[in-house]
């Protein structure tokens, strides 16, 4: 069973902001999801390797060769938010640095 | 009460590829801000990441090297949390199927075990720009070159027992690694970080007690360092009754103390998942063999074989072996057939004082082992006198020669020639008549000077032995006094 306590947890991690009428809809969304993986559970699974991915496939792998990245011009561009640092050395040569600017996440 | 440390090490060693784990950035180190990266590094929506085939190789070396079992089939996994420099709001990492598990590696004949050894992506680098700092403001500046780039975590078993242990841990750790050529092992640029787990119990208790990590610490000096005020700080703790807290920990190297981090309660849920982008990876005995045939001779073996079979102290051998363009070059020597001994007393001597007082590498240095080999045959022949050895010997650092031209050229060659020692010697001895009758009434001690006159003469070429066996036929028979 899924209490709201688990969903203000995981709310909390996921960095989300519930209100009270969400945080009874998701209780119960939850538990009735994991009701369902109860019933999956009813199925013995002795013997049965688990399974990491649904294709059948391993090793695909690329060999060690740069490809010239687009440049942080271009990258910038895309973000919702940059920043550009100039700052001037002794020799007054300029230098310019360029940031992405996020929202400060954490406690 | 007494009490016993129980330390074990994280480190994160950076893999040296020439691309990212999952996307083809360039790797290399001081890069203008965020120009090596790229959609699938920044984690943008639809990109697929796949894996680097080397990146997978120096994990498997690593692991062989570190006497690992290698998995016959791994994954990568999810590790979900949120931080500014995490651009997918989850690391890929490995979580219960790691490439390398169970090894050890040997510091001073004791073994401290590997617990594991995982390939994951590095995060990206928050620049706390502006007076105001990371907490001043509401916003943080990322540069995400080192997003994605490849590293090893190798995390050892709670076996190391002292803050030197950990750091003699951590240098045969950068050691191995960077015989193998899978690591460049370089602190500054973060290519080998370390974290450290340490916790104290009572001498005798078998239960470990709570441990603190401590992070930061960027430099083998301040491991020890870190450690040892940790284990001061975890003693009062313990001797005035309390409790250590299990938590993260910031050294500061300006105050040599670990700071709390705030623990955060719900820091530790990861939430791992297989990544559905990246598909199992089966590691076949026959690619592992490949890989195992690569393998250099490593730091222990060359330890072991310099002692065992050229007969060098154990702490000679160690000094040779810490660093691989010494050893190699101290076996290329040996294969033209120098004295192993006189080498290796060469090398660390006077080679390690002229490199310390240079500042800079062996490597940089235009010794050639042609020429050190030719430097000890010419000691071992007779030929050259050991002051004119350790001479010659600092040239043959500076500048390129060849060694019997320099000793021709600078009249190096030790004098063995009895008649003309002969010589110097009557000519000594017939100068210094007051000395002589000193030696003669007794004082014995002024020997010396007559050697030390010798040696002038002749620029301290003089053949010691030769001149020792003239003095005693020479000199007259001293009274018993």
């Amino acid at each position: 069973m899924i209490t709201s306590k688990d969903v203000e947890h995981v709310a909390k991690l996921a960095r989300l902001a519930l209100t009270e009428d969400e945080k009874r809809l998701y209780t119960d969304q939850l538990s009735r999801i994991l009701e369902y993986f109860a019933q999956l559970n009813a199925v013995n699974t002795d013997g049965v390797e688990p399974m990491s991915h649904a294709l059948p496939v391993v090793n695909v792998l690329r060999e060690d060769v740069v490809e010239t990245p687009p440049g942080h011009k271009t990258l910038l561009a895309t973000a919702p938010d940059a920043e550009t640092v100039t700052s001037s050395a002794p020799d007054g040569t300029e230098e310019s640095k360029s940031f992405f600017r996020v929202p400060k996440i954490g406690d | 009460m007494k009490y016993e440390t129980v330390i074990g090490l994280e480190v994160h060693a950076q893999l040296k590829t020439k691309t990212k784990i999952f996307c083809r950035c360039p790797t290399e180190f001081g890069a203008a801000p965020n120009d090596q990266v790229c959609q699938i590094c920044l984690g943008m929506p639809g990109v697929l990441p796949v894996l680097n085939k080397k990146a997978v190789e120096h994990a498997i070396k690593a692991g062989l090297a570190l006497n690992c079992e290698i998995s016959e089939t791994t994954k990568f996994d999810r590790k979900n949390y949120f931080y500014p420099d995490l651009p997918k709001g989850y690391q890929i990492s490995q979580y219960d199927a790691p490439v390398c598990m169970s090894g050890h590696l040997m510091i001073d004949g004791k073994k401290i075990r590997i617990h594991r050894a995982h390939l994951e992506e590095d995060a990206g680098k928050l620049v706390h720009a502006g007076a105001a700092g990371l907490h001043g403001s509401d916003y943080s500046l990322v540069d995400f070159n080192r997003s994605g780039v490849p590293l090893l975590e190798i995390v050892s078993e709670p076996d190391i027992t002292s803050p030197e242990e950990a750091k003699n841990y951590l240098t045969e750790l950068r050691n191995i690694l960077r015989y193998i050529d899978v690591c460049d092992g370089n602190l500054e640029e973060g290519s080998f970080r370390c974290d450290a787990n340490v916790s104290l119990r009572p001498v005798g208790q078998k239960e470990l007690g709570t441990k603190a990590e401590i992070k930061n610490v960027n430099s083998f000096r301040a491991v020890q360092k870190a450690i040892q005020s940790e284990i001061e700080r975890q003693s009062k703790i313990l001797d005035d009754g309390g409790r250590v807290v299990q938590e993260s920990r910031l050294w500061n190297e300006a105050d040599g103390k670990t700071h709390s981090m705030r623990s955060k309660e719900e820091a530790h849920d990861y939430r791992y998942f297989p990544d559905p982008d990246l598909v199992p990876l089966s590691i076949e005995s026959a690619w592992i063999a490949e890989i195992r045939a690569t393998l250099p001779e490593l730091p222990e073996e060359k330890r072991q074989r310099y002692v065992n079979s050229h007969g060098l102290s154990l702490d000679d051998a160690a000094v040779l072996a810490e660093s691989k363009d010494l050893a190699d070059f101290f076996d290329e020597t040996l294969k033209l057939g120098a004295n192993a001994k006189l080498a290796a007393n060469l090398l660390i001597g006077p080679t390690t004082a002229y490199t310390n007082d240079n500042k800079i590498e062996f490597t940089e240095t235009k010794l050639t082992a042609k020429n050190l080999a030719d430097l000890i045959a010419a000691i071992d022949s007779g030929k050259l006198g050991s002051t004119n050895a350790k001479k010659l010997l600092l040239d043959l650092l500076a500048t390129e020669g060849d060694v019997n031209k320099v000793i021709e050229e600078k009249g190096l060659a030790q004098l063995s020639n009895e008649d003309e020692l002969r010589k110097m010697v009557e000519d000594v001895l017939a100068k210094s008549q007051a000395q002589v009758e000193q030696y003669r009434s007794g004082k014995t001690k002024i020997r010396q000077f007559f050697f030390g006159e010798v040696m002038k003469i002749s620029k301290g070429k003089a053949n010691p032995e030769v001149t020792n066996k003239i003095l005693d036929e020479l000199l007259p028979q001293p009274e018993s006094t």
